[in-house]
């Protein structure tokens, strides 16, 4: 074992595109995947996944502006591989807190589309009963902790949850994603430090996407190189293409067992990129479409789909099977939300406290 | 009974449910090695070990949110602020995650979680250290705010608040750590939250204090006597959920009310009470509700100034004479 | 299959939109996802992104308009697919919301909420009563009487007239003690006086009092209009005069006792007067007020200014807080006012900012007469002689001391009767001095 971040950073070589490359100059490449190791099923498994969280985030963008989801929607579109792919790594019990970014991670970790449409059209049926929203998806029976819409919020939250597991002698793990936003506050450093200093299984997963709201990351942060940060805390960091689906389920396997097997923390940084406007109501002013299009040319999905067609894994009408079965899920989501009924006016004040005194 | 002091109250309290319940723990600032800066804690680490008792980091931020997420995976935390000042950089996980996490989540994480400490006013530790903050956690739902002026309310209180499913803020007083009493020993004793005690009982006019000033109310309320002017003195014990209705019969039956408070008039948790009473008593008011507050500027270091800054007995005598037209 | 592009909802709190520039043409091909238009909101200029693929059909609202949520703004759809359909219902819908509109606009998901408080539009309606009533209001407040809450309760429970009691708390305040002190019968008191308040508590000796205090109250619209018609049709100040006649026997009686006591004293019916009128003033503080434009100012104290002819003319220096001071006290600051006013020496504020002002022409043996307001005074008492007049009492011609004074009010801060109510209670005190005595 060991806890020296210089070993445990992947310095394998890159074939990525470039796109990847920080705004400063970083002494390692990104993580990525090489030959495909799982079984077919786990494959079309992972690769279903990415295109259900990809359609169901584009009814949302509909459902939206439709004026059916109410406040703000953060989509998760262009990053669906980060989500994907570190929680198939994951075992069942396994806990997931993350943003409010989390429409993605909750289908990944296993809250039905129709429970998560539901909650965003303020539902009683939706996943945290309509109380929460968009930014507030929770399910217990899955070990959904929580969207979090405080900026880093989750982080000490996650860790929490990890000391739990540690206190009470389980081996789950908790996985934290948060946006490289998160990263400049207080809660990631003191998070860190009391995760590394205590042993937490707690796997943090920095979605680098460049941008928090409209301030890119060269404007925002003085050293930009995120997973070099977890040395401050002599914590294991990997930085990943969060591109690659595989790489982030390879990267994720790796800090899993880290976890569950010397009770240790790690830091994943993901570059990944997302296609729309930080919320729903996000005009996107600070980069230009060329920009977007040219990190669209190593879209998830597509790159995905190219190797399994490849490897001979899948081909053109496995996939167009695929998305018609996923427009049903989705469609069938949405009417869910459409037809479910709204919550009672006396939940109004219910859940305000566990035990009411009064 | 046994005499004990607040500090070994509480110490008690800390003791007895730490043995009760094997997911309770403790942790905080120098709660272990240390035993603690105002030694509450003394003793804790060698009975229970550093798995139960441990010494954080001074990261308020990071320890409160980490407490709040052990409470989400089913632990029952006890968070020690070394004074209530610091918790002020934790607001956030406080606030914006334990008080509604049971609500945004629909109801499916409760947050059973005690952050305790000292609060309020100490001897001449001058403005960053002296500060009563109850009326900030207090105006949240979804946390529960709870104040004892006598050991025994503390340790029936604080036995409360841990085995309670909610967040509770539970806040001592440094200047009372020292103070003795008369200590039930059952160890199942309990006091409920929510429930108002009537320390003395009286049909002139009601003063309601609470931690300091429920002693100095009484004092107040000794020297009243002599005058003529029969004071009935309550302590709320838990600010929210507040017990108003004790306090609308005690107005009801004297017609004039006195509210003595370390922190801060202005919307302040004596302003609440006024309002309330406004609300549901007031063709029982044969007075203004007056207020005995500290005065509305941080806390000075000066020895003179800072006892100015604070309510005591003639403050609250005065205040009780003006409503009672005496 | 041909859709309808509806005008998107693009920020939380966006009502409508306004087209700021189509990014595609009639005829374009389009893909979901591609920037179809620009999109004004109300914080921000947005691309709305085509939500299918096909062809942009159809126009339907041009850059610069807008449209509300919901409402169809382009059809798209396959190249040669008939859209009259769709055509129809963008244009029946255009002038309100589509179809399916009301059900998707948050305000309606809304709906629950309101339906949880279905008394809302009511407190508005209510409160709007209040105000319709409440102009009554203010014109009342002169008889308003302080009473603590339990203590007026007990009163209307044991059939009490509150009014006629005397509050023994702070500003005359009737608080529980009083009520049962009345109820006890102990110390129950005749009400010769009904609806006079209690005496403003003496001031203590040695206090100098500035100018009053005040507060201002916006001028309502009835108010602003009276005024402004008034003015044109009398001039800067619309005065009017209200004359009423005073036994004076009481008065005199008591002035005579008083310089009894206290020979040096030389209290004149003028002091009396003065102090009179200050404690009626305070009772009716819609006199003791001054017409500001665009507030009305009540003051707090009686500042009365008092007319003194001097070689040079007349000048008013003022007697400040007349109300709390004593019969003791005013003849000697009066003449010593009026000593230094002949001689020149009055400071400014000597003589400026009087809330009321007394001129007597008595001592002239002038009879009646009319004062002119000294402005922003709402008002001035012409004060004529006291002398011998036969009077009707019980069917009896009696020969008393009979005084009349007139006053002469700006009709813009005091209407008739609010003047005519002053005057009832300057009368009932001055034919029953005693009065000032037992406050």
């Amino acid at each position: 074992m060991s806890s020296q971040p210089t070993e445990q950073r992947n310095r394998s070589n890159s074939s990525a595109a470039g796109v990847l490359d920080p705004p400063e100059k970083r002494d390692s490449s990104p993580s990525q995947s090489k030959e495909l190791t799982e079984d077919r099923e786990t494959l079309v498994k992972i690769f279903r996944q990415m295109l259900l969280i990809r359609r169901f985030e584009e009814k949302c963008a509909e459902s939206y502006s439709l004026g059916k989801i109410g406040g703000f929607c953060h989509l998760y579109i262009g990053q669906e591989a980060v989500g994907v792919g570190s929680i198939s790594a994951l075992r069942e019990d396994d806990y997931v807190l993350t943003s409010y970014r989390e429409h993605g991670q909750a289908i990944a970790k296993g809250i039905t589309p129709d429970a998560i449409m539901a909650e965003l059209y303020g539902k009683a049926t939706g996943c945290s009963r309509g109380k929460g929203g968009s930014m507030h998806l929770f399910d217990k029976d899955v070990n959904f902790l929580g969207g979090h819409a405080i900026v880093g919020g989750q982080i000490p939250l996650a860790t929490g949850v990890a000391f739990a597991s540690k206190y009470k002698e389980t081996d789950q793990v908790t996985l934290c994603f948060f946006g490289e936003a998160a990263v400049n506050q207080g809660a990631f450093h003191e998070s860190l430090n009391m995760a590394q200093l205590w042993k937490l299984p707690c796997i943090y997963i920095c979605e680098n996407n460049m941008y928090g709201m409209g301030t890119s990351l060269a404007r925002a942060m003085s050293f930009s190189d995120v997973a070099q940060k977890a040395c401050a805390y002599e914590i294991a960091s990997e930085f990943v293409d969060g591109m690659d689906v595989l790489a982030m389920r390879h990267a994720t396997e790796r800090a899993v067992k880290r976890a569950r097997e010397e009770s240790l923390p790690t830091l994943l940084e993901a570059r990944t990129y997302r296609y729309m406007g930080h919320s729903m109501s996000d005009p996107g002013k600070y980069r230009t479409r060329a920009e977007i299009e040219k990190y669209q040319e190593r879209d998830p999905i597509k790159m995905f789909a190219n190797k399994l067609k490849e490897q001979n894994v899948i081909t053109d009408a496995d996939i167009a099977g695929l998305e018609k079965e996923i427009k049903e899920e989705v469609e069938h989501a949405a009417r869910f939300a459409d037809a479910s009924p709204l919550p009672d006016p006396s939940e109004l004040y219910t859940n305000v406290y566990a035990n009411p005194l009064n | 009974m046994a005499v004990l002091t607040m500090r070994d109250a509480l110490n008690l309290a800390l003791k007895e449910e730490l043995a009760r319940d094997s997911s309770v723990f403790l942790m905080g600032e120098e709660v272990a090695e240390y035993q603690g800066a105002y030694k509450v804690t003394r003793g804790l680490l060698e009975e229970f070990g550093p798995k139960r008792v441990i010494d954080t980091p001074i990261t308020e931020l990071g320890f409160a949110g980490l407490g709040v997420g052990a409470a989400m995976a089913g632990l029952r935390p006890i968070v020690e602020f070394m004074t209530f000042n610091f918790s002020i950089l934790a607001t956030d996980q406080i606030i914006n995650s334990a008080a509604k996490m049971l609500y945004m989540s629909g109801g499916q994480f409760k947050i059973p979680i005690v952050f305790r400490g000292p609060s309020g006013s100490a001897y001449q530790v001058s403005s960053q250290h002296s500060q009563a903050l109850e009326s900030w956690y207090a105006y949240f739902p979804g946390l529960k705010v709870v104040m004892p002026s006598t050991p025994a309310d503390a340790k029936g209180l604080l036995k409360s608040a841990i085995r309670d499913d909610d967040p509770v803020i539970f806040m001592e007083q440094e200047r009372m750590y020292g103070m003795k009493g008369e200590v039930p020993e059952d160890e199942e004793l309990t006091i409920p939250l929510g429930v108002a005690e009537v320390k003395r009982e009286g049909k002139d006019a009601t003063i309601v204090a609470r931690s300091l000033m429920v002693p100095t109310a009484l004092k107040a309320a000794e020297e009243l006597e002599k005058q003529g002017i029969l004071c009935e003195v309550i302590d709320p014990r838990t600010i929210r959920p507040l017990d108003i209705d004790t306090i609308v019969e005690s107005v009801k039956k004297t017609n004039r009310l006195v509210v003595a408070e370390e922190s801060h008039a202005f919307c302040g948790v004596a302003a609440e009470i006024s309002a309330e009473i406004n609300e549901r008593a007031f063709d029982y008011l044969d007075a203004p509700v007056k207020r005995v507050s500290g005065v509305d500027v941080p806390m000075p270091y000066a020895k003179n100034l800072e006892q100015l800054a604070i309510p005591d007995v003639e403050r609250i005598i005065a205040a009780v004479r003006e409503v009672s037209y005496s | 299959m041909a859709t309808q592009v509806v005008m998107p909802k693009l920020s939380p709190t966006m009502e409508e939109g306004q087209l700021a520039r189509w990014l595609k043409k009639e005829g374009d091909k389009v893909s979901m996802g591609e920037p179809l238009a620009e999109i004004d909101t109300d914080k921000a200029t947005m691309e709305m992104q085509a939500l299918s693929n096909g062809v942009l059909r159809k126009i339907l609202i041009d850059e610069g308009q807008s449209a509300p949520l919901g409402q169809p703004i382009a059809i798209i759809g396959e190249p040669d697919e008939d859209i009259s359909e769709l055509l129809k219902s963008a244009g029946e819908a255009k002038p309100g919301k589509s179809e399916a509109a009301p059900e998707q606009i948050p305000e309606s998901d809304a709906a629950p909420a309101v339906e949880t408080k279905p008394d809302e539009p009511v407190p508005a309606q209510a409160a709007a009563e209040v105000s319709s009533d409440g102009k009554k209001e203010p014109v009342q407040t002169g008889e308003r009487v302080l009473i603590s809450p339990i203590a007026a309760r007990m009163a209307a429970e044991a059939g009490i007239d509150f009014k006629t009691i005397q509050g023994s708390g702070p500003g005359g305040r009737i608080i529980k003690k009083d009520i049962e002190t009345a109820m006890s019968g102990k110390r129950e008191r005749p009400s010769a006086t009904p609806g006079l308040r209690p005496m403003p508590r003496p001031g203590e000796k040695g206090v100098i009092y500035g100018p009053s205090a005040y507060r201002d109250e916006p001028v309502s619209e009835m108010r602003r209009t009276i005024a402004r018609r008034l003015v044109t049709s009398l001039g800067p100040v619309p005065h009017f005069f209200l004359t009423i006649e005073i036994d004076m026997e009481r008065a005199a009686d008591m002035r005579r006792s008083i310089n009894e006591l206290y020979p040096d004293l030389k209290l004149s019916i003028n002091d009396i007067i003065i102090k009179v009128a200050a404690v009626a003033l305070i009772q009716h503080p819609h006199v003791n007020a001054s017409f500001q434009d665009k507030t009305v100012r009540y003051y707090e104290h009686a500042d009365i200014g008092v007319a003194v002819a001097t070689e040079n003319g007349l000048i008013t220096p003022i007697v400040r807080a007349a109300e709390m001071k004593s019969l003791l006290d005013i003849p000697d600051e009066v003449r010593e006012l009026a000593e230094r006013a002949r001689a020149r020496k009055l400071k400014p504020e000597e003589y400026t900012g009087a809330t009321f002002s007394i001129s007597n022409l008595g001592m002239f043996g002038i009879e009646e007469f009319t004062a002119v307001i000294n402005p922003p005074e709402g008002a001035i008492l012409a004060v004529g002689a006291m002398a011998p007049k036969p009077v009707v009492s019980d069917n009896q011609i009696e020969i008393r001391q009979q005084m009349r004074v007139t006053m002469s009010c700006d009709h813009r801060v005091i209407d008739g009767a609010t003047g005519a109510k002053f005057l009832q209670t300057f009368k009932q005190i001055m034919e029953n001095p005693l009065y000032l005595f037992v406050g």
